[in-house]
C-alpha cells in the first residue's frame, strides 16, 4: 500500500515553508481578514445556542462510539446502499481509489466531470489522474474554481481559497475564462462563476463528489454545501461517483441532528447551510441512475491503531480549528505542505502517512490550545500533537535540539527536585537574552517562539520557593 | 485478498475504544416558544437569508401567488404534478413539469412548488421530491423559487426536523435555508451563485 496525502511527502518542512509565507505581507492580510470574518460570525451562532456543550459530547460519543465499531457500521452501510441500487467500491490507498474513478468514467464513456468540493480527491490527487487519462475535471466549488483556475492549491479546509482577494481572484477569472471585462466585486465574480459553470452542469454526465457523512442504518448520503454547486453535481448528471474516507460513516440517521447543528455552526458561522443533499441509493426518475460509492482507506485504518491519537479521525472538517490557530493565521495553509493545514493537519497529515513525512507538522503549534477549544467534536489537538512529537523524537526524526530538550524536558518534570534545580540553571542561562523582563531573542529552536512574541522572563522566585517559604 | 478484505482487516485489528457507549443526547429537542413566536423565528430567519416571506390564509393562496407574480412581472411559472390547483390563480401560464429539458427548466421564470416540512430555529425548507414538489433538478435549475409552508408542517427544531425527514426516507431529501449563497470572497455573503438566486415563501396558515 502506497498512502499518499497530496504532495505531502515531498513538501518542504513546516519551518522553511512557514519562513516563506509569512514574508508574504498580502497573503497574511487576506488570511488575518477571512479567520477574523468566520471567528466573529462562528462565535455568535455558538454563543446563542445554549445546549452547544451538550451538541459537542453528543457529537464526541457517536464519533468515539463508531470508532470502536467501525467494520460493523461500514458494513451495514454497504448494505444498506447497495439494497437502494449504489454500487459500493472499496480503495487501499489513493492509487486505488483514482483507478477505480477513472475506469468507471472511462465504462460510461465521458471525457469530462464536474465536481463538488472534495478535499479526499485533493488527498488522492484525483484530478491528476482523470487528467492523465484525458478527462477533464471542472470544479465547481467557487474557492475551488478560483483554486483550479489559478494553478493553485487550496489552503484551507472549508474556503480553499482565502488566500486569495478579490483584485487576484478577478485578473485570474478575466484570463483564464476569456472575459475582456469583469467588475471587481464579489457579486461579479460569483456572476462570472456561474455564467461559466453553467452550461456544464447542464451538459456534463458524470459528477464526482466526496460527502460529509454516510448513515449506516439507511444507506444514505450526505453532502453539506452553501451555492448549490453541489446540487448541480448531485443530481444533475446521469452518473455520481463518490469518494468517502471510511471514517465519515455514521451509526444512525438520528445522529445527523447533531452534526447538522455542529458543522454550519462551526464552519462558516451560519446556523444552516442554505443546501443539504441527502440521497439513497438511486431513485428512478429523479437524478443520477448510476450510483458508486468509493470507501477510501489510505492510512485512515493505521491512524485507528493508536489509542492516544485514534480521536484524529473524529474531525469533520469543519475548518474552526484554523481559523482559531494563532500559527494558521500567520502563516495560511500552504505553509503545512497538505491539503489538510492547521491544527487538524498538523496532526492528520503525518499520521496518515505512518509518521514517516510530514515530522515537522507536529511542531507547527504553540500548543495554545485554541483548536481544542473550538473543536465541535472536542478533538483534544495539543494533546495529540504532544504524542506525536513524542513519536517523532523515539523515530530519530527529530531536530537534535528538540531531542535534547524533550530528554531534558522528561528528566527536568520527573522529580521536583529536578525542577527546581532547572528552574535556576535557567535563570542563569537566560541572563545574556533577558532585556527588561523579557526575551526577545533565544537562539535555536527557541527562535521561533521570540521571533513573534517576547516571553516574559523567569520570576527572581519560582512559585514553588515562593509557596515553600509561606 | 481483496480490497474490501483488507480494509477490513486493518479496522478490526485496530479499532478500539468503548464499544457500547450510549450517546448522551442532553441537547434541546423542543423549543420553549410559543406557536406564534415559532412561526416568526422561522420568518425572521428566512428574511434573515434574504428571502421574501408573505403569509396568508389557506383560502387565499392563489391571491397571494397572483400578487407576487404581477409585482415580478412574471407571466407565469413551471409546477410539479401534485401541485393543488387551488394555489394557482387563473389568468397565469403555470406548466407542469413532464420531464422538460434542462435547457427548458433554464430558459424558464421559475418554479412554485410545496414542500414536505420545515425548521423554524434554522430557517430551513425540507423538500423530498414527492408529488407537489417534483424531481431534484426542478426545484434547482430554474433562478426563481416560491415555495408554499404551510405551518403545520413547520417545527421548531432541528430534532423534530429530522424526525419527520427520517419519515420520507428513501426519498432523496433536499434542505434549503435561504438562497443559493457564498462567502468564498473575503468572506463576504453573495446571494445567489448556482441554485435559484431569488427564494420567495409563502407561509400558510
Amino acid at each position: 500500500m502506497s498512502v499518499r496525502v497530496g504532495e505531502a511527502a515531498s513538501a518542504p518542512p513546516f519551518p522553511e515553508a512557514a519562513k516563506k509565507m509569512v514574508a508574504n505581507s498580502q497573503l497574511r492580510r487576506n488570511v488575518r481578514h477571512a479567520t477574523d470574518v468566520i471567528r466573529t460570525k462562528r462565535g455568535r451562532v455558538v454563543g446563542e445556542k445554549e445546549d452547544w456543550e451538550a451538541l459537542r459530547n453528543a457529537g464526541k460519543a457517536i464519533k468515539d462510539h463508531t470508532l470502536a465499531n467501525l467494520d460493523r457500521y461500514l458494513l451495514q452501510f454497504e448494505e444498506a446502499c447497495t439494497k437502494a441500487g449504489g454500487k459500493v467500491h472499496w480503495a487501499r490507498d489513493a492509487d486505488e481509489a483514482n483507478r477505480i474513478i477513472v475506469e468507471l468514467v472511462k465504462q460510461y464513456e465521458a471525457d469530462e466531470v464536474i465536481k463538488v468540493k472534495t478535499m479526499t480527491s485533493d488527498e488522492t490527487r484525483l484530478n491528476v489522474a482523470l487528467e492523465a487519462a484525458g478527462i477533464t475535471p471542472f470544479e465547481t466549488d467557487l474557492a475551488d474554481l478560483i483554486v483550479q483556475l489559478g494553478e493553485d492549491k487550496p489552503s484551507h479546509i472549508v474556503v480553499p481559497a482565502l488566500h486569495r482577494n478579490r483584485m487576484e481572484i478577478r485578473e485570474i477569472f478575466m484570463k483564464k475564462m476569456g472575459l475582456d471585462t469583469l467588475g471587481y466585486q464579489p457579486e461579479d465574480l460569483a456572476g462570472a462563476a456561474r455564467q461559466y459553470l453553467r452550461e456544464r452542469f447542464l451538459r456534463v454526465k458524470v459528477g464526482i463528489s466526496g460527502a460529509n457523512y454516510l448513515v449506516a442504518e439507511t444507506g444514505s448520503v450526505v453532502v453539506v454545501e452553501s451555492e448549490g454547486n453541489g446540487r448541480m453535481c448531485l443530481s444533475l448528471p446521469e452518473v455520481l461517483i463518490s469518494i468517502v474516507g471510511v471514517e465519515k460513516v455514521i451509526p444512525r440517521f438520528e445522529d445527523l441532528e447533531v452534526f447538522l447543528q455542529l458543522l454550519p455552526r462551526s464552519a462558516t458561522g451560519e446556523r444552516m447551510n442554505p443546501y443539504n443533499s441527502i440521497w439513497t441509493g438511486v431513485t428512478p426518475g429523479d437524478g443520477p441512475q448510476a450510483f458508486h460509492i468509493v470507501l477510501l482507506d489510505n492510512g485512515r485504518t493505521e491512524v485507528l491503531a493508536d489509542p492516544e491519537s485514534r480521536e484524529t479521525l473524529d474531525c469533520i472538517r469543519c475548518g474552526a480549528c484554523l481559523n482559531a490557530c494563532p500559527v494558521y493565521r500567520q502563516t495560511g495553509g500552504h505553509a503545512y505542505g497538505s491539503v489538510y493545514g492547521g491544527p487538524i493537519g498538523a496532526i492528520l497529515t503525518p499520521q496518515l502517512q505512518s509518521m514517516e513525512h510530514s515530522q515537522t507538522l507536529p511542531y507547527a503549534s504553540s500548543l495554545c490550545g485554541a483548536c481544542y477549544e473550538v473543536c465541535p467534536v472536542k478533538i483534544n489537538i495539543p494533546e495529540i500533537l504532544i504524542h506525536l512529537r513524542t513519536k517523532v523524537v523515539e523515530s530519530g526524526h527529530a531536530p537534535l535540539a528538540e531531542r535534547l530538550a524533550m530528554k531534558g524536558a522528561a528528566f527536568a518534570m520527573s522529580k521536583a527536585s529536578r525542577l527546581s534545580l532547572a528552574h535556576a540553571f535557567a535563570r542563569l542561562g537566560q541572563w545574556p537574552f533577558n532585556d527588561d523582563g523579557k526575551l526577545d531573542n533565544l537562539p535555536g529552536l527557541l527562535a521561533g517562539w521570540t521571533e513573534t512574541r517576547d516571553l516574559d522572563a523567569i520570576p527572581a522566585e519560582s512559585f514553588r520557593e515562593w509557596w515553600a517559604k509561606r | 485478498m481483496t480490497a474490501r478484505e483488507q480494509v477490513l482487516a486493518r479496522i478490526r485489528k485496530n479499532q478500539g475504544g468503548p464499544a457500547d457507549q450510549s450517546i448522551p443526547r442532553e441537547y434541546a429537542d423542543v423549543s420553549p416558544l410559543s406557536r406564534e413566536e415559532v412561526v416568526e423565528q422561522f420568518a425572521d430567519r428566512l428574511r434573515d437569508y434574504n428571502a421574501t416571506v408573505h403569509r396568508c390564509a389557506a383560502a387565499a393562496v392563489a391571491e397571494t401567488v397572483a400578487g407576487i407574480l404581477r409585482a415580478r412581472g412574471k407571466t407565469g411559472l413551471l409546477v410539479p404534478a401534485g401541485v393543488p390547483a387551488a394555489w394557482l390563480p387563473e389568468v397565469f401560464a403555470f406548466r407542469v413539469d413532464e420531464g422538460l429539458s434542462y435547457a427548458e427548466l433554464d430558459a424558464s421564470q421559475g418554479v412554485l412548488t410545496a414542500c414536505d416540512g420545515a425548521i423554524a430555529l434554522t430557517g430551513t425548507i425540507v423538500i423530498a421530491h414527492t408529488p407537489g414538489q417534483g424531481r431534484r433538478a426542478l426545484s434547482l435549475v430554474p433562478d426563481y423559487h416560491l415555495c408554499v409552508v404551510r405551518l403545520d408542517q413547520l417545527v421548531a427544531t432541528v430534532p423534530e426536523g429530522m424526525r419527520r425527514m427520517a419519515g420520507l426516507l428513501p426519498a432523496p431529501l433536499t434542505t434549503i435555508s435561504g438562497p443559493s449563497a457564498t462567502s468564498d470572497i473575503e468572506m463576504i455573503r453573495v446571494k445567489g451563485v448556482h441554485g435559484p438566486r431569488t427564494l420567495e415563501v409563502i407561509l400558510v396558515d
